[in-house]
């Protein structure tokens, strides 16, 4: 497991060197800006973001609300265009929603299509993918096995819970064998109970495909429990905090790992950062508003 | 290229929700009609389009022009907009008291379904040989196929008003012993009343469609005649400019009950989705 | 009654018995309920004309007895038929059209603001009023200026519902067909027109309701052959019982559209059912 480069955000953004070809490099983010322009206001949502995700790592993005989060997966999944700065996957600049990227939104009820069945919903990627009919019957089973979700297939997606429903979701992500899972609070609207098997869920999937995954969310515990890196952002105009890396051991479950000592140290840690950044830093705008701890 | 439709940030100019500034959106709605216009002036000058069947808009303004000048035309006008509100007024009588009635006892709700569901869609075409024999081209006939069609917009959206009731709220002003009549009047009836506006919206479009086909096809006095004449004694451009100023008549009638659907939905909490 | 002889089975089969009837009288109760006010009606109706002289309300018995000679006979062939083909022909043309001009417009927020004032006004011209427009291109007489009248009058209510139905389908679906790179037919085939189906398919009940009335109008100018114009023919001809069975085989057509209309939508938006009852917000 390789640990990626950390950022500093105070003074001005290093020179990011260029990636030699071959390298472990899934995702490269260079200085991500984003500004929104309308009805003569101007507001910087996103103001510096620089960082790089290695090929199969889980790096959690956790941050206060309103700090751009869902605008940074937005640019990263091609569904916004940056103001300024660039997305690199694979090597190859991101201007529009990128082959190989798999999107899990938070509002699953609405992400799956409701005239179709579960089936039908996570063989729909496939069948524009160009599968045939075999491998996709066999994919589509997999990945439905995969989530715990094998006898569901041929329910509509209303028919079924919550949590079942955002199994679905990323039953067809799964399924459609990205090399990068982009996945936007998706537990966020699920009960405590089913959150908690689905971060397993989650967990257990990424380790057996390999798949990288980039995990926005506004839960830190989730985000030190799933992750292998932590990216805490600042309120907006958005910046990295910091880049914390997580030093659990690699077999997590939610009893042992949630009560370890270190789990403790690193969730304080990252606590006491957002803390800090819904406080505002004093030599920015934002620090005028006080937001509620 | 998406643009956010994040609520927290700026909006721009043109959303999938739609062109946000409403002035830039009258703008091109204008430039629309102006198109519209456009290609009616030139497509009967080229020869594109016969003239004799299409004249150019400035012929029909002018047309419009001399019947906005003639006493006739307003006559017609009046005894249009008399039907209409005629016929209306008797649909929402007749729908709002038969609906809240059928609606509030479970068992005359129970026995007029299937008739209701059957009696529906019949066509009021159906009727207009027989109300034709009956009154002949007097406004009765018009009347008589007006309030037909409009009661069951009307009746039909009373009934899904009252049935939205909330069985706890009523249940529980009987329980405090209201009278049969306040408990119409503090529960159904404010649950009732969207639906109740609904209905007045559907129906006074549907009156007016009716009022127009009666004058048209028996010859009731009203705009509807007038068409048919102008068409029949060959005053194309003339038909024309009754037909756009039915068409606006139509369009202020929409727009005035949706008014006043607004109006009286502004306190109330909730939006109702019906069958536009 | 006897005694119980004790033991579970002779008690679950009364149980059973007593459901099976419990369950039968349900249905029969709510069959009953159905028929009871349509019968009376039909009662009242028979008795109240039964010796009537009345010249607009002949008995119902008379009226009954004129339905073979009236309608089992060439005039299926010569009237019915056609009217129905007319009908036929102007929906469905108007559906396809209205359909296929309201997906791109509402998938465009600039052209909806273009034409959304120009269609709203053509939507408020009551569609009785094309049927003298239009003769003065195509005349009264022949199937032509028919169908596209009904077209015609059937096309705005179809075309603003899809514009309508499209402007509303979720960002959510459509950002996921897009992440998951569908295909432009596909995005159009499995995400737009089936999310905006239910309110395509309620402008095409209302389209449907046009298009009766349409049939029946642009046959009632000019010489014709055609339903309407049969009805209309009994009437200035004063053969009364005959134009009543007329009114009433008018009445059954709009109720037999009707109901497959509700049949075929019944099977094409049961998802939309399912949805709405899962969750009522939606």
């Amino acid at each position: 497991m390789n640990r990626a480069d950390t950022n500093r955000t105070d003074g001005p953004p290093a020179a990011v060197p260029d990636r030699p070809l071959g390298s472990t490099v899934a995702l490269d983010i260079r200085g991500l800006r984003k500004t929104y322009d309308g009805h003569g206001r101007r507001v910087e949502a996103i103001r510096d973001l620089t960082f790089t995700v290695d090929r199969g790592q889980l790096v959690c993005v956790v941050g206060p609300s309103g700090a751009g989060k869902t605008t940074l997966l937005r640019c990263m999944a091609g569904l916004l265009d940056p103001t300024g700065g660039e997305i690199r996957l694979e090597g190859s600049r991101v201007t529009g929603p990128p082959r190989g990227m798999a999107v899990v939104f938070q509002e699953y009820g609405r992400s799956l299509f409701p005239w179709m069945t579960v089936r039908q919903n996570v063989e729909r990627p496939l069948i524009e993918k160009g599968m045939r009919r075999p491998e996709r019957r066999r994919a589509v089973a997999d990945a439905l096995d995969a989530v715990g979700l094998g006898d569901s297939g041929d329910a509509h997606p209303w028919q079924l819970s919550g949590g079942m429903q955002q199994r679905v979701a990323i039953a067809r992500a799964v399924a459609y064998e990205p090399s990068v899972l982009l996945m936007d609070e998706p537990f966020a609207a699920v009960d405590a109970q089913t959150r908690a098997d689905l971060e397993d869920l989650m967990r257990t999937l990424w380790r057996r495909l390999g798949v990288t995954v980039l995990f926005v969310t506004h839960d830190i515990d989730e985000a030190i429990y799933l992750g292998e890196r932590v990216l805490v952002l600042s309120n907006s105009p958005t910046v990295i905090l910091e880049d914390v890396a997580i030093d659990l051991p690699d077999d997590r479950d939610q009893l042992s790992t949630r009560s370890a000592p270190r789990f403790g140290e690193l969730r304080a840690h990252v606590y006491r950062q957002i803390q800090q950044a819904k406080r505002g830093r004093p030599d920015q705008p934002s620090s005028r508003q006080r937001q509620k701890g | 290229m998406t643009l956010s439709t994040d609520h927290e940030h700026p909006a721009p100019a043109a959303g999938r929700r739609g062109v946000n500034r409403p002035a830039a959106r009258a703008g091109l709605g204008l430039l629309g009609l102006s198109i519209v216009v456009a290609a009616l002036e030139i497509l009967p000058r080229s020869g594109a389009v016969d003239r004799r069947y299409l004249p150019p808009a400035s012929s029909m303004a002018a047309a419009l022009a001399d019947l906005v000048r003639e006493g006739d035309f307003w006559t017609a006008v009046t005894q249009t907009l008399r039907g209409w509100a005629a016929g209306l007024a008797l649909a929402m009588l007749i729908g709002v008291t038969g609906g809240l009635v059928i609606g509030t006892v479970p068992l005359l709700r129970a026995l007029t379904a299937s008739t209701i569901e059957f009696l529906r869609p019949i066509p009021s075409v159906a009727l207009i040989p027989l109300v034709v024999l009956i009154f002949g081209n007097r406004p009765e006939s018009a009347l008589t196929l007006v309030v037909y069609a409009a009661t069951w917009q009307v009746l039909v959206q009373v009934l899904y008003g009252v049935a939205d009731v909330d069985p706890v709220a009523r249940d529980t002003a009987r329980s405090y012993r209201f009278t049969r009549w306040s408990v119409a009047r503090t529960v159904i009836w404010p649950t009732a009343l969207p639906y109740v506006v609904t209905g007045f919206r559907l129906a006074a479009a549907v009156a007016l469609i009716l009022e127009i086909t009666a004058e048209l096809v028996i010859g009731v006095p009203g705009l509807g005649r007038a068409i048919g004449v102008a068409q029949s004694s060959g005053a194309v451009a003339r038909t024309y400019a009754l037909v756009i100023v039915i068409g606006l008549i139509g369009v202020a009638v929409n727009l005035a009950a949706r008014a006043v659907e607004r109006r009286v939905l502004r306190w109330h909490p909730s939006v109702r989705r019906e069958t536009a | 009654m006897s005694a119980p002889r004790g033991g579970t089975a002779p008690a679950s089969h009364r149980a059973l018995g007593r459901r099976a009837r419990a369950s039968l009288l349900a249905v029969g109760r709510r069959l009953l309920l159905a028929i009871a006010l349509p019968v009376a009606l039909v009662a009242v109706w028979w008795v109240l004309t039964a010796n009537s002289t009345s010249f607009f309300w002949p008995p119902l018995s008379s009226i009954l007895r004129a339905f073979p000679d009236t309608w089992f006979g060439d005039r299926i062939t010569t009237d019915v038929l056609p009217s129905l083909g007319r009908l036929a022909s102007g929906y469905l043309l108007a559906v396809v059209l209205g359909v296929a001009m309201g997906i791109p417009i509402g998938l465009s927020p600039v052209l909806r603001a273009l034409t959304e004032p120009t269609l709203e006004f053509f939507r408020a011209i009551p569609p009785p009023v094309l049927v003298p427009v239009i003769a003065l291109f195509a005349g009264y007489t022949g199937s032509a200026s028919k169908v596209i009248t009904i077209a015609l009058g059937c096309l705005w209510p179809v075309l603003l519902n899809t514009v309508e139905g499209v402007r509303a389908v979720d960002e959510v679906l459509l950002d996921t067909a897009r992440c998951y790179h569908l295909s432009r037919r596909s995005r159009v085939l499995h995400v737009i027109l089936r999310g905006a189906s239910p309110q395509i398919a309620a402008g095409a009940r209302q389209a449907l309701s046009i298009a009766v009335i349409l049939m029946v109008i642009s046959e009632l100018f000019g010489a014709n052959h055609g339903l309407g114009a049969t009805v209309v023919q009994f009437q200035r001809g004063f053969a009364i019982p005959q134009m009543w069975t007329g009114i009433i085989v008018l009445g059954l057509l709009g109720v037999a559209l009707s109901a497959i209309f509700r049949i075929v939508e019944h099977f094409a938006l049961a998802w939309y059912r399912g949805l709405r009852d899962a969750d009522p917000g939606a």
